[in-house]
Order: structure tokens, then C-alpha cells, then sequence
């Protein structure tokens, strides 16, 4: 399982491995949204919170198709499947370490974006705190929607289609706290909720990825 | 797709399967080696003892030779790569990424891969797709090897490797087209 | 001895609904003709909202249908992936583009209602906004059985979906329940002119309630009649793939 997680972080780091594409995709959004909605710092503050979660789902969202489209082309997904890791496992690991190469990378960069949409100061802590408590989450739908749509030839687009009403409740959750957190009201009832649909998604839906894995390698 | 095939395989030998495109080899393989269901009957065997090798090798093309066959040695829990590489002629390959190999080269690390499972029972598909002949004479070496050391080995193949092994024609096990097991929708006839 | 179960069989099921199936058409044609008729022409004004209520024997309908539709889906895949009989799967598979449009009605008809109640097409009330997560799962579902080609392998995959979506479904009512009540706590006012369902039937007189009634049964008829349509369509499409298929092997 060590070795799938470093083999999968060493493919995306190397050349075509699309890691940093995310990230560039994350930057233009927040690069683009004053054009569209004007440069006043009253209006950018109050929605910095807001854009920020939707371009980190958006570029989370971007990778998803090569979470196991590659393996599949490839035919590694078959030698796999027969490997003796169990393919729940295979699930967990590359939903892993698609959060490791996106969604880790984007909280950690959301910060340096807020500022560019003055994000009030209130509002970093939560917006991290958030973030690292939502794109697992993210990585893990994303990860069974790519095991749904694995055997589809450009499937990308239906992949889209398909997990973003799933991301609806991390969504709400997740920009909820980051806005109240900059607002400085309460937010432990929104942030227990992000957590709770993480960890309940991260013990459940690899079982239903390996699932839906194995109907398609049939 | 394919009926009433049934065959015994002993330690230290193997079966060779012959038939006509589409006559379900690629098929019975894949039920072998457990990535299929079956609709019928029972296959005798671990799969934990199978190593499948199929049409593509499962190569990624930016990890050089050696990490390509390292990982799959660490999915299978061995380590020794260097027995592989050897056998395959790929040790002055080592260190180059897998997508400046040649389609035969690209063939033998993915066979090498077969070695470093430590599986006994290896099920191949078409395994001499794009070997020159001095290739599939090592690779017919290498399956003699195997074989030596107690392993088996069911092979889908038209070219003759000289092992001394049964061959198996599935192509008259053809399922009846009107029977009940058809792979197609005979419920809604 | 007579099970449901014998009706999971394509050719039994199809003998049967030749039979039923017109019946519940015509069921459907009277029940809606009647209703809408009764609804639009002889129920009197409401003293507040005018003509505009009447609207009511459109929406309401067609929102029950919508949810239920998904139910039935649910219910359908789950009876697919327990016992494995084709013609639930198929079921499910013609019940979601009836489900999508009839969302796509209660979302209409909800606007055109919203716009003289409350001055504007749209609002983020939790309700409308439901209703349109719904659409987009009923739009995801139907992509995915569109975009497989083995039918077995996308009976599968749509049922695994469609559980799935439902879970996701019911969390997104409750998150989006959440957020409003969050964002602008003044919605509740506005609502207090009824949105739908068992709001406005606590409002609604007996004069309004039973051409509502009779427009609900109109609905539900309608909705048999074209999932039992569709599923035949589909019955007949794998059975003209089998017949090829058996042709070209023999």
C-alpha cells in the first residue's frame, strides 16, 4: 500500500503527472473573480470566503479523471485488481494521495489567495481549518465518481456532472464555517457537520469505489 | 461464451490454449484469474496464487525500468528485482523511463514483472505480442525455468515455444448460442 | 403459486401490461381532464391571491411525483441488485427522465407562481433549492446510463447511483435547510404565502382540496402510464438486441 501511495505521488510529480495544475487553475480564479464582480475590497471581502471554497472544489474537481483512467488505459487497474492489495485498499490509497497532490496543496495556498480578495483577518484560521477538514472529503466522492465513469471513454465531463451535486453538503458546510468564522460568529455546528460527512464518506465510500471498480473490470 | 471446459494443471507444467479470434480465451483467462465472474462451474485454484499478464503491461511510462518492476515486487511483498532484470536482458535498461523502451522492450519488463511476483501459477495472454525471435526464445527459457522450479503455466499463444505441454483448442467449447448461459439477453426472448 | 415475482419475467410482464396499461392511460386522460377542469373553471378565487392559486393543481402534483419518482428508482435498483431481474432495472431506467421533467414542472410552474406572490422568478428557499439538487441527480443518473454501453454493467453502475445519490440527496435537503437559515432568516416570511404541499393543504379549503385531490390521482396515473410505456420500449429494445445478437451466432 506504501508502494501504490509513493508510486502514485512520484507519477504525479514527474513530468505529465498534472500536479501544480490545480494549483494554477486555483490561482486564475482568484485572479479572475474581481474582473467579473469589480475591484471594491468591501464586496471582495465578503465573498472571498465563498470563492475561495468553490475554486478549491473546482480545481480538486480538475484532477479527478486521472484518478483511475491512467491505471485503467494502462492496464493497471487489471494487474492490481489481481495484486494481493484488496481494492478497497487501492480506493482509500488513491484517493489519498489525490489529496495529498490537490487538496493539501490548496489549503495551503488558500491563504496567499484571500489576500489577494481581502479576505478579513478573522477569516484565514477558519478558512484553512475548513479546507483541511473538506477536500478529503472532496478527494474521497471524487474518487467514486471516477470509479463510476473509469470505463467511459471521455468520461471527464460526465464525471462532472456526476459528483458535483454529491459535493453539495461539503460545499455548504465547508464555505459555511469559512463565512462565519469571517463574520466572527459562531462555528462549531457547521464545522462538527464538515467533519462528520469527512470521516462518514472516508469509512464508507471506498467499499462502494471497490464496488463499482470491480463491476467495470468485468 | 464458452462451455464445458474443464482441465487439470500440475505442478511444474502447462497448458497451452489455441483457438480462433474471439473464441473466448481472453475470456476464460480473465475468469481464471478472478477478474471476471463465472456463470457456471468452479475454478480449483487460490487466485492468490495466479500472476495475470495480459494484452499491456501495465507500464508507467515516466518511472524508469527498475521502479516500474520495484513496485510491482513491493504490491507482491518480494524485493529481489535484480533476478528479473537479468533474466530478461533489461539490466542495461534500468535506469531508462518506460516510455523511450521499444514495444518489445515494453514487453519484456512487463513479463519480468511475472518473476518478481513470486506467484506459482502464471496465466498469459498472447505473452510473444512484439518479441523478436531471440526474445521469445529467452522467454521460452525463462517459462521452462519456472516450470523447473514446480510453477505452472496456462498460455494463450500461436507461436510454438517448444515446451513440452499439452495444448488445449477451445474453440470447440463454443457455448450454444440458444442455451441458458448465453452472454447475451436470452430472458428477453 | 403467483408471486409478484413471476412479473420480473420480461415476456410475462409484458402480457400483463398490454392488458393494464391502456386502462391506466385512460384513468390518467379522465382524472387529469377532470381535475384540471374542476381546478381552473369551477373553484372560486382566493380572496388573497387571486386566479394565481390555481396554479396549484400543476404544481403540487408534479412536485409529489418528482420525489416519488426518485423512490421508486431507489426502490427499483435495490430490487435489481438483490434478485437481479432485468425488468426492475429497466424500470428504474424509465422512471428517471419522467422524474426529471416533472421536477423541471414544479420548478416551472413554481416560478410562475413565485413571480405575483413574491415579485421575483426565483428565490434561494430551501425548498426550491432542493429541487433543483433533485434535477441535477436525476440528470447525472440519466448521463450515466446513456454514456455505457453494456446494459448489464450500466444497470449496475446507475443502481450503485442511485443509492448513493439518495444518501447524498437527503443530506443535501438537510444541508441546504441549514444554509438559509443561516444566510437570510427573513425567508420564512415570504414563505408564509405557502410554497407547496402540506402548507397550502392546511390553508386550502375543501372547495380548493378535492379537484387537488383528483388532479394528485391524475398525476399518479400518468406517471404509471409512462414508466410502463417506457419500460416496454425498453423491453423491446433488449429483446431486438437479443434477436440479433442469437442471428448472428447461429
Amino acid at each position: 500500500m506504501k508502494a501504490l501511495l509513493l508510486r502514485d505521488l512520484k507519477l504525479a510529480f514527474r513530468s505529465g503527472g498534472g500536479f501544480g495544475l490545480g494549483l494554477a487553475f486555483f490561482l486564475i480564479v482568484a485572479v479572475l473573480v474581481p474582473f467579473g464582480v469589480g475591484p471594491e475590497n468591501d464586496l471582495l471581502a465578503k465573498i472571498a470566503a465563498g470563492v475561495l471554497w468553490l475554486g478549491a472544489l473546482l480545481a480538486c474537481l480538475l484532477s479527478l479523471d486521472r484518478i483511475f483512467a491512467l491505471d485503467w488505459e494502462d492496464g493497471s487497474l487489471d494487474l492490481l485488481a489481481t495484486s494481493p492489495l484488496p481494492l478497497e485498499a487501492v480506493c482509500g490509497v488513491k484517493a489519498l494521495a489525490h489529496w495529498l497532490t490537490t487538496g493539501l496543496p490548496l489549503t495551503l495556498a488558500a491563504p496567499v489567495l484571500g489576500l489577494l480578495l481581502s479576505l478579513p483577518e478573522t477569516g484565514y484560521v477558519w478558512l484553512v481549518t475548513s479546507l483541511a477538514l473538506g477536500t478529503p472529503a472532496l478527494s474521497v466522492i471524487g474518487c467514486f465518481g471516477a470509479a463510476l465513469t473509469v470505463g467511459i471513454k471521455r468520461g471527464g465531463l460526465l464525471l462532472s456532472l456526476l459528483v458535483l451535486p454529491l459535493y453539495v453538503p461539503t460545499l455548504i458546510f465547508g464555505a459555511e464555517v469559512a463565512r462565519r468564522g469571517t463574520e466572527g460568529l459562531a462555528v462549531s455546528g457547521p464545522l462538527a457537520l464538515l467533519a462528520g460527512i469527512s470521516l462518514a464518506v472516508i469509512a464508507v465510500l471506498p467499499f462502494v469505489s471497490a464496488l463499482v471498480l470491480r463491476i467495470n473490470l468485468r | 461464451m464458452l462451455t464445458g471446459v474443464g482441465f487439470d494443471l500440475a505442478p511444474g507444467k502447462a497448458l497451452i490454449l489455441r483457438g480462433p479470434n474471439g473464441s473466448g480465451k481472453t475470456t476464460l483467462l480473465r475468469t481464471i484469474a478472478g477478474l471476471q465472474p463465472l456463470l457456471e462451474g468452479r475454478v480449483h485454484c487460490s487466485e492468490d496464487a495466479i500472476a495475470y499478464a495480459a494484452h499491456s503491461d501495465g507500464l508507467k511510462a515516466s518511472l524508469t525500468v527498475a521502479e516500474n518492476l520495484q513496485f510491482w515486487a513491493e504490491v507482491f511483498g518480494t524485493s529481489d528485482i535484480d533476478v528479473a532484470l537479468t533474466r530478461f536482458d533489461l539490466l542495461t535498461l534500468a535506469d531508462r523511463p518506460a516510455h523511450a523502451l521499444s514495444a518489445g522492450q515494453k514487453r519484456r519488463l512487463g513479463l519480468a514483472r511475472l518473476m518478481v511476483t513470486g506467484r506459482p501459477i502464471w496465466v498469459l495472454d498472447e505473452p510473444t505480442v512484439s518479441l523478436d525471435q531471440a526474445s521469445v526464445a529467452r522467454f521460452a527459457e525463462n517459462v521452462k525455468t519456472h516450470l523447473a522450479g514446480g510453477g505452472m503455466a496456462l498460455l494463450a499463444t500461436h507461436i510454438d515455444l517448444g515446451l513440452e505441454a499439452p495444448v488445449l483448442d477451445v474453440g470447440v467449447f463454443k457455448a450454444d448460442p440458444t442455451s441458458s448461459i448465453g452472454g447475451f439477453d436470452e430472458e428477453f426472448l | 403459486m403467483a408471486s409478484i415475482w413471476e412479473y420480473a419475467n420480461p415476456v410475462k410482464f409484458m402480457r400483463l401490461t398490454d392488458r393494464v396499461l391502456p386502462v391506466v392511460a385512460l384513468g390518467a386522460a379522465v382524472c387529469m381532464v377532470a381535475g384540471l377542469i374542476w381546478g381552473f373553471f369551477l373553484t372560486p378565487d382566493d380572496f388573497r391571491q387571486g386566479s394565481t392559486v390555481k396554479i396549484i393543481y400543476l404544481h403540487v402534483p408534479a412536485a409529489l411525483i418528482a420525489i416519488n419518482a426518485w423512490f421508486v428508482m431507489l426502490v427499483a435498483s435495490l430490487v435489481w441488485f438483490i434478485r437481479r431481474h432485468h425488468v426492475s432495472a429497466l424500470v428504474a431506467k424509465a422512471a428517471a427522465p419522467v422524474g426529471a421533467v416533472m421536477t423541471l414542472i414544479a420548478l416551472i410552474t413554481g416560478a410562475i407562481w413565485g413571480e405575483p406572490m413574491w415579485g421575483t422568478w426565483w428565490v434561494w428557499d430551501p425548498r426550491l433549492t432542493s429541487f433543483l439538487i433533485l434535477f441535477l441527480f436525476y440528470l447525472g443518473y440519466i448521463a450515466l446510463w446513456e454514456a455505457i454501453e453494456s446494459p448489464d454493467t450500466a444497470a449496475d453502475l446507475t443502481a450503485v447511483l442511485c443509492l448513493v445519490g439518495s444518501v447524498f440527496a437527503v443530506l443535501s435537503r438537510y444541508a441546504v435547510n441549514f444554509w438559509n437559515q443561516g444566510l437570510h432568516q427573513g425567508a420564512s416570511v415570504l414563505r408564509a404565502g405557502a410554497v407547496t404541499g402540506s402548507d397550502t393543504e392546511e390553508k386550502v379549503s375543501n372547495v380548493f382540496a378535492v379537484p387537488l385531490f383528483v388532479c394528485i390521482a391524475g398525476f399518479v396515473l400518468l406517471f404509471l402510464a409512462l414508466v410502463l410505456l417506457r419500460t416496454r420500449t425498453e423491453i423491446r429494445k433488449r429483446r431486438t438486441a437479443a434477436l440479433i445478437a442469437r442471428e448472428r451466432l447461429v
